[in-house]
């Protein structure tokens, strides 16, 4: 487990950098629910407030339902945006297993058809099951199967990573 | 709690929905937070107007009284969930219903199906097939006899939030035939126990069970009493089919008393919404000036009716 991880602002920046020279014209930054909508608001900040946004929940297209039922707080989807022919920047905060990234893609096709997706995350943390690659990454760890990472936000620290061991 | 002991599993999840009397607060809140996550599945951006979570899921809608919005209702949801469905109308003879009914599901059941949405003159069908059914197999019912109806009550719930915010605010009434409505039953249950401070029930003696004020509300006989200064008007279809006997002179003379005309109406709050569960009789609880009017929510109730549907089924489903 890594001592010291950097701070989550400071990622954003790499990332914001990152994407800039490549954002495509008329792009979309889509969020997904909760900690890739922090993050989205965070990158619009420095990419240009005026990007059109919208938000994912994919509690109604996980692979897991039949194993553990429906997540107890799902959020509505919201894409005030034409999703057809549009270039998508798909936004998370942790990328681990590519089950989110399936779920969020069959969303975003639900709405239309994108011209292209592209996917940025602030912590590519290794232990992929699908072939999902994140085009943009702010930081890149390889942790064990029984580690966890999270981000969390709350007034006193704001953005910040939680990491745990699962037994 | 019977019911409860029915339609919780061990840790208290949601297995069937028989009624809302005794369900907890959480759950009735988790179904109304699920359904506005439903509702943008039938947003005019999306192309396709359905989410995957129940695919290859079979689920029977059977209806032993005659429905047709509530089982369209279902059948909608189900289908925007991409759940197969089968619609069963089936008129059923008063007598022998026990063992027709069971043998029924025991049939239907092995045809694989996974949920069963059922309507019933008969007050607990559902909690009879409930006992009966396998374990991986889960119960709606969508409306048993005077006794309950869950999902009405949860859409009308949904409805009154979306208009009115938290329910701890709430002066609410409800009014006409209570005596054989399960709408109003399952209505009190989810007001009280979504923290309402006021719900009452506004009806002549001969509408209203003997025991209402069990349940918690303030009865009124009066209707310019009741619906005074309420920020909710919930209006009751008056069940002509249901009643033996006369208990009302006409139709007309009961417009008169407890028709919702504009008139009345004032006496509400000025930003008081007005609800019914259909099918309205026009002109006998309810003036189409009303029916129709700026402060009817009347066809929003069917919209929600579909999302918290959605709701419920994807979370039995899950549990």
């Amino acid at each position: 487990m890594p001592k010291q991880l950097p701070l989550p602002e400071h990622l954003i920046d790499l990332l914001a950098a990152q994407i800039k020279p490549h954002l495509a014209p008329e792009c979309a930054l889509v969020g997904i629910h909760t900690g890739g909508v922090w993050i989205m608001d965070a990158l619009a900040e420095r990419l240009g407030p005026d990007l059109s946004r919208g938000v994912l929940d994919i509690a109604f297209y996980r692979d897991d339902f039949s194993r553990i039922g429906l997540h107890p707080e799902t959020k509505p989807s919201h894409l005030p945006f034409d999703v057809e022919d549009r270039n998508i920047l798909l936004i998370d905060d942790v990328l681990f297993t590519g089950r989110t990234i399936r779920a969020a893609m069959n969303l975003l096709f639900d709405y239309g058809r994108p011209a292209t997706i592209k996917l940025a995350v602030l912590v590519d943390r290794g232990g992929r099951e699908l072939p999902v690659c994140a085009d943009y990454v702010g930081l890149k760890l390889d942790l064990a199967a029984d580690e966890h990472i999270s981000l969390e936000k709350n007034e006193s620290e704001g953005l910040h990573f939680v990491m745990k061991r699962k037994s | 709690m019977s019911a409860n002991n029915l339609q919780l599993t061990d840790d208290g999840r949601l297995r069937h929905l028989l009624t809302l009397d005794g369900l907890p607060a959480r759950i009735l809140t988790q179904i109304l937070d699920t359904a506005a996550s439903f509702l943008t599945v039938s947003d005019a951006e999306r192309d396709v107007k359905k989410v995957p979570l129940l695919r290859g899921k079979a689920i029977f809608n059977i209806f032993f009284e005659n429905s047709t919005r509530t089982r369209t209702t279902f059948e909608i949801a189900a289908k925007r969930l991409s759940a197969d469905v089968v619609n069963l109308n089936i008129n059923a003879s008063s007598q022998s219903k026990g063992e027709t009914l069971l043998d029924t599901i025991a049939n239907l059941s092995a045809m694989q199906a996974d949920m069963f949405i059922v309507r019933h003159a008969a007050a607990g069908a559902g909690h009879l097939i409930a006992r009966h059914v396998a374990p991986h197999i889960h119960i709606i019912n969508a409306g048993d006899g005077r006794c309950s109806h869950p999902t009405q009550g949860l859409l009308d719930m949904y409805t009154l939030r979306h208009f009115k915010g938290p329910f701890h605010n709430l002066r609410v009434a409800i009014v006409g035939d209570v005596l054989h409505s399960r709408v109003a039953r399952s209505q009190i249950h989810a007001l009280t126990t979504l923290g309402c401070p006021e719900v009452r029930v506004v009806a002549p003696k001969t509408l209203l069970p003997r025991d209402v004020e069990n349940l918690g509300v303030h009865v009124f006989h009066k209707m310019a009493e009741g619906i005074k200064d309420v920020d909710a008007v919930l209006m009751l279809r008056l069940q002509n089919e249901r009643m033996r006997g006369s208990r009302l002179p006409s139709a007309g003379e009961y417009y008169k008393h407890w028709g919702l005309t504009p008139d009345k109406l004032k006496l509400a709050k000025p930003d008081a919404i007005v609800m019914h569960p259909g099918p309205m009789n026009r002109g006998v609880e309810i003036d189409s000036a009303v029916a129709d009017g700026m402060q009817s929510v009347i066809l929003s109730q069917v919209t929600f009716g579909i999302a918290v549907r959605m709701a419920v089924m994807s979370i039995l489903a899950g549990n």
